[in-house]
């Protein structure tokens, strides 16, 4: 059964998405990185390549991730997210990785 | 009446000009994609209203933008206009998507900084350039240094893949602002293509670089710009890293044109619209400093193709100016008294009605500029 993830965007993103600062996407199976990611590009996929590489998959290099006060940026994209991710308490959140003017 | 619409792209966003054909009351629009970095905008000849832009970021990669209706309102190719997505209407997020053509290219590296080989990776795409007959057909120049085309309107990009498979490829080298093509590829000199792209051949001869190995190397040369009048296509004028020089055979052959310039280091160059034998350079101090020289901002003309330069200096600072004009920031507009365009690092587009004799700026405090383009619009 589907879940709902909730996903904060940095602001870049929002713009090219039109959308506000957090989404709401639905993910089936089980929630890791990948899926929310593989989620967030189908409704959204004007963000292809902007958060990921097009072809490779892996996180673009200044982008970080995430969740309950926890750099995930570094877990296995197939782990699975913490419970309150899981459970919508808690969204997963998609931040540039430095300051930048 | 005649109107022009000059397309800018700076590091901070896009901002459009337009003005009629008197060209001295400006209305400016923008920023367009605030935030953004925007290497390049340019219309299509065959439907000014159509323009292609290129945005990117380090943090968010590449993303390509089109206006239908003269740059009012955009959308990534294959997202309809006022649309995100959804149902029904979902674009399929491949306009950004650059991928190099590793079966008929089967290049993996490059020659990095250092001389070793480094694998090739999209990085952004320098300079658009839609097709003269085609609104749906336009070329990307990237770095690292490849030529992509779309006959979609920009949905989708395929490599031309003959420019980086045609042989030296491994011995490309970045220059400093990274290894990218725009009407050459940047550090490895100018190639030419005879049959629309599928093949090509360096065009080299005549060039000297000192700071390469063998100064008259087939590649390996530092080109900045090239331009030509499209009524003689076969003359081509170039800014070199340092030397301008100008080829009468279509680049099979190159002279040196720098004549009585103060500096012949600089990025822009460009030809009257009427006059083939009217050409401008902006020369800049050195590679060490790139800024123009003795703190002034002079625009240099040369009515005789080369060699005799003239300063241009009317309404422009004359002391305590720094800026650099980068190799895609010049253009010309085809009106009957033809107008030139710069735009320079400290965030000032100027503009002369009347072909370089006096200027003015019709903007002073933009982020700084990164391309100017313009077109003249019936």
């Amino acid at each position: 059964m589907p879940v709902n993830i909730r996903v904060e965007l940095p602001q870049h993103l929002r713009t090219l998405a039109h959308v506000g600062h957090e989404v709401e996407i639905q993910v089936e199976g089980p929630v890791t990185q990948r899926s929310v990611l593989d989620a967030v590009e189908s409704a959204y996929p004007m963000l292809k390549g902007a958060i990921r590489d097009h072809v490779t998959k892996e996180r673009r290099a200044f982008l970080r991730f995430f969740a309950c006060q926890e750099d995930l940026t570094h877990e296995s994209p197939d782990a699975p997210l913490p419970d309150a991710v899981i459970s919508g308490k808690e969204p997963f959140l998609i931040i540039g990785a430095i300051a930048g003017g | 009446m005649s109107k022009v619409r000059v397309l800018v792209g700076t590091r901070k966003g896009a901002f459009i000009l337009t003005a009629d054909g008197k060209r001295d009351k400006w209305e400016v629009s923008g920023p367009h994609f605030a935030g953004w970095e925007l290497y390049h905008l340019k219309g299509s000849p065959a439907d000014p209203n159509r323009i292609y832009a290129s945005q990117t970021s380090g943090w968010f990669g590449q993303v390509i933008q089109r206006s239908d209706d003269g740059g009012k309102t955009w959308h990534q190719p294959g997202t309809p206009p006022g649309e995100t997505t959804g149902p029904g209407g979902a674009p399929k997020g491949e306009s950004n998507k650059f991928v190099y053509d590793t079966a008929a290219a089967p290049l993996t590296t490059h020659q990095f900084y250092d001389g070793t080989q480094h694998p090739w990776e999209f990085k952004r795409v320098w300079h658009l350039e839609p097709s003269l007959t085609d609104p749906d057909t336009v070329y990307a120049g990237v770095e690292d240094a490849a030529l992509f085309r779309s006959t979609d309107g920009g949905k989708n990009w395929k490599e031309l893949p003959g420019l980086r498979g045609h042989g030296t490829g491994p011995k490309w080298q970045p220059g400093a602002g990274g290894m990218c093509l725009h009407t050459i590829i940047s550090a490895a000199g100018a190639f030419r293509s005879d049959d629309g792209g599928k093949t090509w051949k360096p065009i080299n001869k005549g060039l000297y670089s000192k700071y390469i190995p063998n100064p008259t190397a087939e590649i390996g040369h530092c080109v900045h710009h090239v331009a030509m009048n499209p009524k003689r296509p076969g003359v081509l004028f170039m800014q070199k890293h340092w030397d301008v020089m100008r080829s009468d055979d279509a680049g099979d052959q190159w002279t040196k044109i720098s004549g009585n310039l103060p500096t012949d280091f600089g990025f822009v160059i460009d030809v009257h619209s009427h006059e083939p034998e009217t050409i401008y350079v902006i020369p800049i101090k050195s590679d060490g400093e790139h800024y123009v020289h003795e703190g002034k901002l002079r625009v240099f003309r040369s009515k005789t193709g080369g060699n005799e330069w003239e300063p241009l200096t009317k309404g422009l600072p004359q002391e305590n100016c720094y800026v650099n004009v980068l190799r895609d920031a010049m253009a010309v507009d085809t009106l009957d008294k033809c107008g030139l365009y710069f735009g320079t690092t400290g965030g000032q587009v100027y503009m002369s009605p009347n072909a370089g004799d006096s200027w003015s700026p019709i903007v002073r405090d933009l982020p700084a500029v990164l391309s100017v383009e313009v077109q003249t619009l019936a």
